[in-house]
């Protein structure tokens, strides 16, 4: 167990990502993650490890490409923007089913938008961002701590499912700061990989790293096999908290920032005398169907509380089969959720079930 | 300063961080009597590390007191750069290195000189004290302040600077008086709603 340090979020998911034994980090600048690159750029020379800043995000994605294909542990971080021209590369790395981390804390958009925090990129991230049929992983830190623990757990789950995982944090998580207790560092399997490519030394078959299937039938296949994963991970992977559940008649769901301003209105709600809970998914996808279809089955309604127009919200509605009334409380722009709107969405709901 | 009835104005030059802005609390620096220049893009979506050039004013004023927030790395120091012959021809300044035991990048003395050094190549001016700020955050706890207290020396020693106070939230005042040299109080001004818990 190492000792509590003061960490912008940024600062502790990148170090956390030293400590998963990641040694190639690839970035372009972009507000507001740029302090991931700029740790990386003071860490990494230390440590023996690859910095580069590269010519464009496009760039920076197809050499984390490279690196995972040798079965390194590699990363990226931008912003919303940024994704969206790595995307690309995105699909590349889960169409050759390599594993790495993309980091993207999210900002204001369509388009160049702004710069303060947003959670627009959900739908993005969460529908497999890129073109062809994929998941990747995504996890929504939503504390410094958990910006450092996720990271982990990020490069875990894309080594053991061979997949990019994509930590989907708000420009809050990176930007503010909190004590966190950074995880011990990981040893990793030094023993190379059956896939990776490494050099054979004119000693084994080669190892072919590669999204292009000449042949119609195999790529199907190779489709199949892909989605049996991803129903394992369903199956195993996914990851909630719940908050006052127990006996909720109302539940948020909402996750990263606008989880913790609603864990405070709930508190206010209960003081006077409205009972609700929270389920924050952790896992975006897998998204955490099984908790959502239960509590369906004892809540009145649902609130989504997040930083976009309402994008979890078909999550939730699917999730839990339509069974019960779903009201969105949203901010967009930039704009916060404070605990006035969720107080004010929270009266229209309990309302609603009159 | 303030407080001594001296005029002051208190100038954000932290424009690397478009986050968590002095801007946030113009308010409170309005009711102390305290100016405030702050970069007009600051909390806005305009991503341009952008300087006010009243900031001009305060470095050439002979009557204002300024206090000027520098970021913490030499990225942040660079935009100190600009003013530093203005303010080396007044020579009537304290440049002062804030420095945090708990952050990432400044957990030993080492490290924290190497910051430093690389604060003062970026900007120009060599610093004249150090203020021991050691801190968690509301988690701060009277054993982190007294362990930061050798660390502090241990900077102030190597760089020939002295350690000009050492702070603490108002809360562990008490505890810690008979026990840190020049303690300096702080009273927390700011805390974001949103991280209460």
């Amino acid at each position: 167990m190492q000792e509590k340090v003061l960490m912008k979020g940024n600062e502790a998911l990148a170090e956390a990502a030293i400590l998963a034994g990641c040694r190639h980090y690839f970035g372009y600048p972009i507000t507001p993650q740029t302090e991931v690159a700029a740790y990386m750029s003071k860490k990494m020379p230390k440590i023996g490890g690859v910095f580069l800043q590269a010519e464009s995000e496009i760039a920076a994605i197809n050499m984390v490409y490279g690196v995972a294909a040798t079965g390194k542990r590699a990363m990226t971080s931008s912003s919303s923007p940024g994704i969206a021209l790595k995307c690309e590369g995105i699909s590349y790395l889960a169409g050759s089913d390599l594993p790495a981390l993309i980091v993207n804390v999210q900002r204001g958009g369509p388009g160049l938008g702004g710069i303060q925090p947003s959670q627009s990129d959900y739908f993005l991230a969460t529908r497999g961002p890129g073109h062809g049929d994929f998941h990747v992983i995504v996890l929504a830190p939503a504390s410094v701590q958990e910006m450092a623990d996720m990271t982990l757990k990020g490069f875990e789950l894309a080594d053991k499912y061979r997949m990019p995982c994509m930590l989907l944090a708000d420009g809050t998580m990176g930007q503010m700061m909190e004590p966190v207790v950074l995880p011990d560092p990981v040893e990793l399997d030094s023993a190379p990989k059956d896939w990776a490519v490494t050099g054979t030394e004119c000693k084994r078959e080669h190892h072919i790293v590669n999204s292009l299937y000449l042949s119609p039938k195999k790529l199907e296949d190779i489709n199949l096999e892909r989605y049996e994963r991803y129903k394992k991970i369903e199956e195993e992977e996914c990851l909630w908290e719940e908050f006052m559940m127990e006996d909720a008649e109302i539940c948020i769901v909402s996750c990263g920032i606008t989880a913790r301003v609603s864990r405070n209105a709930i508190l206010e709600a209960r003081k006077q005398g409205i009972k609700v809970g929270m389920i924050r998914p952790i896992t975006l996808w897998p998204f955490p169907k099984k908790p959502l279809l239960a509590a369906a089955n004892k809540v009145k309604s649902f609130i989504s509380v997040e930083l976009n127009m309402g994008q979890m919200k078909e999550d939730i509605e699917l999730a839990i089969r339509c069974k019960k009334p779903v009201y969105g409380c949203t901010r967009v722009g930039g704009m916060i959720t404070t605990v006035d709107d969720i107080l004010a969405s929270i009266k229209e709901a309990e309302k609603g079930e009159e | 300063m303030r407080e001594k009835g001296l005029p002051v104005t208190v100038a954000d030059l932290d424009i690397v961080n478009p986050y968590f802005r002095t801007l946030d609390s113009e308010a409170v620096f309005r009711e102390h009597g305290i100016k405030l220049i702050c970069s007009k893009f600051a909390n806005s979506n305009v991503d341009a590390p952008a300087m006010p050039k009243e900031v001009y004013n305060l470095i050439d004023s002979r009557t204002e007191y300024g206090v000027l927030d520098i970021g913490g790395d030499d990225r942040g120091a660079l935009a100190l750069g600009r003013y530093v012959p203005s303010i080396i021809e007044e020579n009537d300044y304290e440049m002062l290195l804030v420095i945090n035991k708990a952050r990432p990048l400044t957990r030993n003395a080492a490290d924290t000189v190497e910051v430093a050094y690389e604060m003062v190549k970026a900007c120009g001016l060599p610093f004249t004290g150090i203020v021991n700020n050691t801190n968690l955050g509301p988690e701060t706890t009277e054993e982190d302040v007294l362990s930061s207290i050798d660390y502090a020396n241990e900077v102030s020693k190597t760089l020939g600077i002295p350690v000009k106070m050492t702070c603490c939230d108002e809360k562990l005042y008490e505890k810690l008086k008979d026990k840190a040299e020049n303690l300096f109080p702080l009273s927390l001004q700011k805390l974001y709603y949103h991280l209460n818990s």
